[in-house]
């Protein structure tokens, strides 16, 4: 089990060549061997969401995954959510109507978010609400998640 | 310029949003070993040998530690409400000859990686002599075991008392009791507790992951090391949430620092969920005994309180914090003209409690509003109409109750209550929601409506420093000994020195929580940050403005009053000759340095209320909350929109704590809400929307900017009203009297009344609830 296993992981259009052990979580894989911490660890048992990413399309929890059965799909995450400096939509709307406190939970919000647009653009508020309770936040009490979610949907659709 | 008041973007957040943002387990320095610590198994034991032979083998691992091995570094102390006699209860850094809670360090491993530490860990094996545990502090006072004669479980109690209580329940026209027990919460924020100490030259050390209260920590840490505290430096970087109980010195802090320094290596520990629901900081569960001496009609003459705080296996930093602002605070806004209060501090084996968001107040205004719901039944009165009948009134404000909290006096600065009264009840069309309610249960629904009300406090002292200075390219860089835990500090400040500067906040960069770079920070708690660093940056951008005018003057040849500053340049209007503030620090040469000093003796006390509207489903005893209103007058709002956030995240804390969120134990101590799927908190799903009313009509008289705390009162009376808000959608008054309010407590007290008849409250005993 601690015998490392040659992987290449593509995160965000980038190849990662990595050497992980069969038991590394998709998360830990991303934050040790790829640097790329924006997606983080909020229960490492798959409740708080906080890890969420994009693998083919789908929000999942990346400590739920082993890094292993990520090969030969695609990863996206926090950090290939703007186009270079222009921010996406759902990152600005998150700012503009202060979905976010301490940040910590915005990640995998946005990715969660993301997902959920991406496959249904035209979600309902009942729908989206739904969706977002997937994630958990301990500062902001969802309102301005939604708020921004909402928006950012609208301005997606446009 | 207006910028205070503006419901301003923060500046805070880009790298939030991008995935650049810098949390402790973000962090890796080269050489790193990574710290696992070994917690008790069981809730109460003798302690013998500590076997770590097999641990120390396994590959990657550098040391195992335990007791033995830091025998010379004593137990954290008391950073507040230092009370004679709780000494001896201190939390040693590893256990010492017991084990008092499931969770409690033990032992330590140091290996190569994060994996190689937890495999070791795995194979240490503590010899422990079980014992049984104590779990229900009504038991009475209890024992805390020692190698000695054991010690009292009850190491101290807080009495507040003023005006003459027997006279008021001598000429009383009745006398009312309520029980009232709130369960163990905490604040759990999404990002679990870690530290990264890093050794550097000449013994000197830096910590990250500090939060909250650096300075206090950082001399703290000097001195249980017995070092100078000049060689050590902490630094705060991103933080996931606070509330109250992050930043907190622990014992990991302490190990983390010493085994660096001792090993020579950088040493990181990050905690898991699971160690983070055993381990941080507890709160709440208290259990109330009210009894009042009330007029005919509903006056409180008089009122007396008995209560317990649980407050698990060790007192911790906070001392005897929680039980003193429990006393100070459960009068709340009513007059009572007498009063006393004793609060009884008593050790269980649960894991050590602190302050969580709204510490006391919480809990001693659920138990304060259940029995003005009583007072109102009894009587047969509208419980708003008792309230408003015992309602400090605005012409007594200042009012000082005769008590201190948290070693300050007591003393209400504005307010007028009533007012805030009449209006949520107007905004929020109380009169609408309870017909609605009514129309609803006459069709057959359990919908109900709830109302409570409380008193807050903010802006604790006793001083705090803002330095402000213009670097190269223009941008004034302000740096602060507060804490940023998240809810943004920056912009808040940033705020108040673009207002008094002229700039946009975005030409202002906040410098929090570094002890390097300022030597005096009391940080972030009770709701101080804007009253206490708000004012301090007022000062200081004030004297930076009169220091630029003064050397513009000098520059552009006209005196300063004829000047002006905006844009982050300097104009002589006559002539129109400009100078930017870049070039007016390059000549005074020391970048404008400017210091600004805030010191402040007294707390001051925002108040509000809240109207909650639930639905309770008679099947499975599930309790909706469909509406949520809260009130506020925060005395000034820098931000409204980051103060409306800090009052809908509160509620939803509130809203968890009043339904959800519970540690509980088994009979033999072992916790039961280990992880996330066990300590239930709110979801999207859960939350209804939150309307809040902000009201500026009391601005604090102790500050220039009139400003008071806004980060606690979204919490204080959720459990309150959404009590009473149950009752009525029942038609069971005085049936909740005790938070959470789960399904199956709420089961349970449905067929004890189907099985009694509606039994009054007093009659129950505290075990029941």
């Amino acid at each position: 089990m601690t015998e490392k296993r040659r992987i290449v992981l593509t995160v965000n259009g980038t190849e990662h060549a990595i050497a992980v052990e069969p038991r590394c979580t998709l998360a830990d894989a991303l934050r040790e061997e790829c640097r790329l911490t924006g997606t983080h660890l909020g229960c490492e048992h798959g409740v708080c969401g906080a890890c969420t990413v994009l693998v083919d399309g789908a929000a999942v929890r990346a400590c739920l995954m082993f890094a292993v059965q990520a090969e030969g799909r695609t990863v996206r995450t926090v950090e290939g959510l703007a186009e270079g400096d222009r921010m996406h939509p759902l990152q600005r709307a998150f700012q503009e109507h202060h979905g976010l406190q301490c940040g910590f939970c915005t990640p995998g919000f946005l990715m969660l978010a993301a997902g959920v647009l991406e496959e249904t653009p035209d979600i309902d508020d009942a729908g989206l609400r739904e969706a977002l309770s997937s994630n958990l936040c301990r500062c902001t009490g969802y309102q301005n998640i939604v708020k921004a979610v909402r928006a950012a949907a609208s301005e997606m659709r446009r | 310029m207006t910028v205070i008041g503006k419901p301003l973007p923060r500046i805070e957040d880009p790298p939030l949003l991008t995935g650049q943002g810098r949390f402790l387990a973000d962090l890796q320095v080269p050489g790193m070993l990574h710290m696992r610590v070994v917690r008790a198994p069981v809730a109460l034991g003798r302690l013998g040998e500590i076997d770590t032979v097999d641990a120390a083998a396994m590959p990657g691992v550098v040391a195992v530690w335990t007791a033995a091995d830091i025998a010379t570094l004593p137990p954290v102390d008391f950073r507040m409400t230092r009370i004679a006699g709780l000494e001896a209860y201190r939390q040693p850094l590893l256990a010492r000859d017991f084990v008092r809670y499931v969770g409690e360090p033990v032992a330590l491993v140091f290996a190569d990686g994060a994996h190689a530490a937890e495999d070791a860990a795995e194979a240490v094996f503590c010899d422990i002599d079980e014992m049984a545990p104590r779990l229900d502090p009504a038991d009475g006072p209890g024992a805390f075991p020692t190698t000695d004669e054991p010690l009292s479980g009850e190491p101290a109690t807080v009495t507040k008392a003023y005006g003459d209580l027997d006279a008021a329940f001598a000429g009383a026209h009745a006398v009312i009791e309520v029980e009232a027990r709130v369960g163990r919460h905490s604040g759990v924020p999404l990002e679990t507790r870690g530290a990264l100490a890093v050794p550097g030259e000449g013994e000197t050390l830096v910590l990250h992951g500090a939060a909250k209260v650096p300075h206090y920590n950082r001399d703290a840490i000097a001195r249980m090391l017995g070092r100078d505290p000049a060689t050590i430096q902490l630094s705060e970087g991103h933080v996931g949430g606070g509330f109250g109980i992050r930043g907190e010195l622990y014992p990991e802090d302490v190990l983390v620092c010493a085994a660096a320094l001792r090993l020579g290596r950088p040493v990181k520990w990050v905690e898991d969920r699971r160690e983070h629901l055993m381990a941080a900081n507890h709160a709440r569960d208290q259990r109330y005994r009210l009894r009042a001496a009330v007029d005919g009609d509903g006056f409180l003459r008089g009122l007396e309180a008995e209560f317990i705080t649980d407050q698990g296996a060790y007192i911790r930093t906070h001392g005897g914090t929680v039980t003193d602002l429990s006393a100070a605070m459960l009068p709340g806004p009513y007059l009572i003209p007498a009063y006393r209060a004793t609060g009884h501090i008593r050790l269980t084996n649960k894991t050590p409690a602190g302050t969580y968001r709204a510490p006391g107040r919480f809990e001693s205004t659920f138990a304060r509003e259940r029995l003005m719901d009583a007072i109102a039944r009894r009587l047969g009165h509208d419980p708003l109409a008792v309230r408003r009948r015992n309602l400090i009134p605005a012409a007594s404000m200042p009012h000082d109750r005769g008590i201190d909290a948290l070693g300050t006096p007591l003393v209400y600065d504005s307010g007028d209550y009533a007012d805030l009264l009449d209006r949520a009840e107007a905004h929020f069309d109380l009169g609408g929601l309870r017909a609605e309610a009514a129309a609803r249960r006459a069709a057959g629904e359990a919908v109900g409506v709830g109302v409570a009300l409380f008193v807050e406090k903010s802006g604790l002292g006793p001083r705090d420093v803002v330095h402000l200075r213009v670097l190269d390219d223009g941008t004034v860089e302000a740096v602060t000994g507060v804490a940023s835990i998240g809810q943004g500090v920056e912009t808040v400040l940033a705020q108040i020195a673009a207002e008094e500067l002229d700039l946009p906040i975005t030409g202002i960069r906040v410098v929090h929580g570094q002890t390097a770079r300022i030597g005096y920070g009391m940080g972030a708690f009770a709701s101080r940050v804007t009253v206490m660093a708000g004012t301090a940056m007022q000062i200081a951008a004030r004297t930076l403005r009169d220091r630029a005018l003064a050397v513009a003057a000098e520059m552009l040849q006209s005196p300063p009053e004829a000047l002006c500053l905006g844009g982050g340049t300097v104009i002589r209007p006559d002539s129109g000759a400009t100078v930017s503030l870049a070039q007016i620090a390059a000549h005074a040469g020391d970048g404008l340095f400017s210091e600004g000093v805030f010191d402040a003796d007294h707390m001051n006390y925002p108040y509000g209320v809240h109207i909650a509207r639930v639905r309770v489903d008679r099947a499975t005893c599930g309790v909706t909350v469909e509406r949520y209103a809260v009130a506020y007058d925060v005395g000034r709002a820098v931000n409204p929109m980051l103060v409306e956030g800090q009052i809908v995240g509160a509620a939803a804390q509130g809203i968890g704590g009043a339904l959800m969120e519970e540690f509980v134990y088994s009979p033999d101590g072992q916790p039961l809400a280990a992880s996330l799927a066990d300590y239930l908190m709110p979801s999207a799903a859960e939350m209804p929307a939150v309307e809040v009313l902000i009201r500026e009509d009391a601005p604090s008289p102790q500050n220039p900017l009139g400003v008071k705390g806004a980060g606690e009162g979204g919490l204080t009376a959720a459990g309150a009203a959404i009590a009473a808000a149950i009752d009525d959608a029942l038609a069971r008054p005085g049936l909740v009297r005790a938070l959470p309010v789960s399904p199956d407590r709420l089961h349970r007290w449905l067929q004890a009344d189907r099985s009694r008849g509606d039994v009054p409250m007093r009659r129950c005993a505290p075990k029941t609830i």
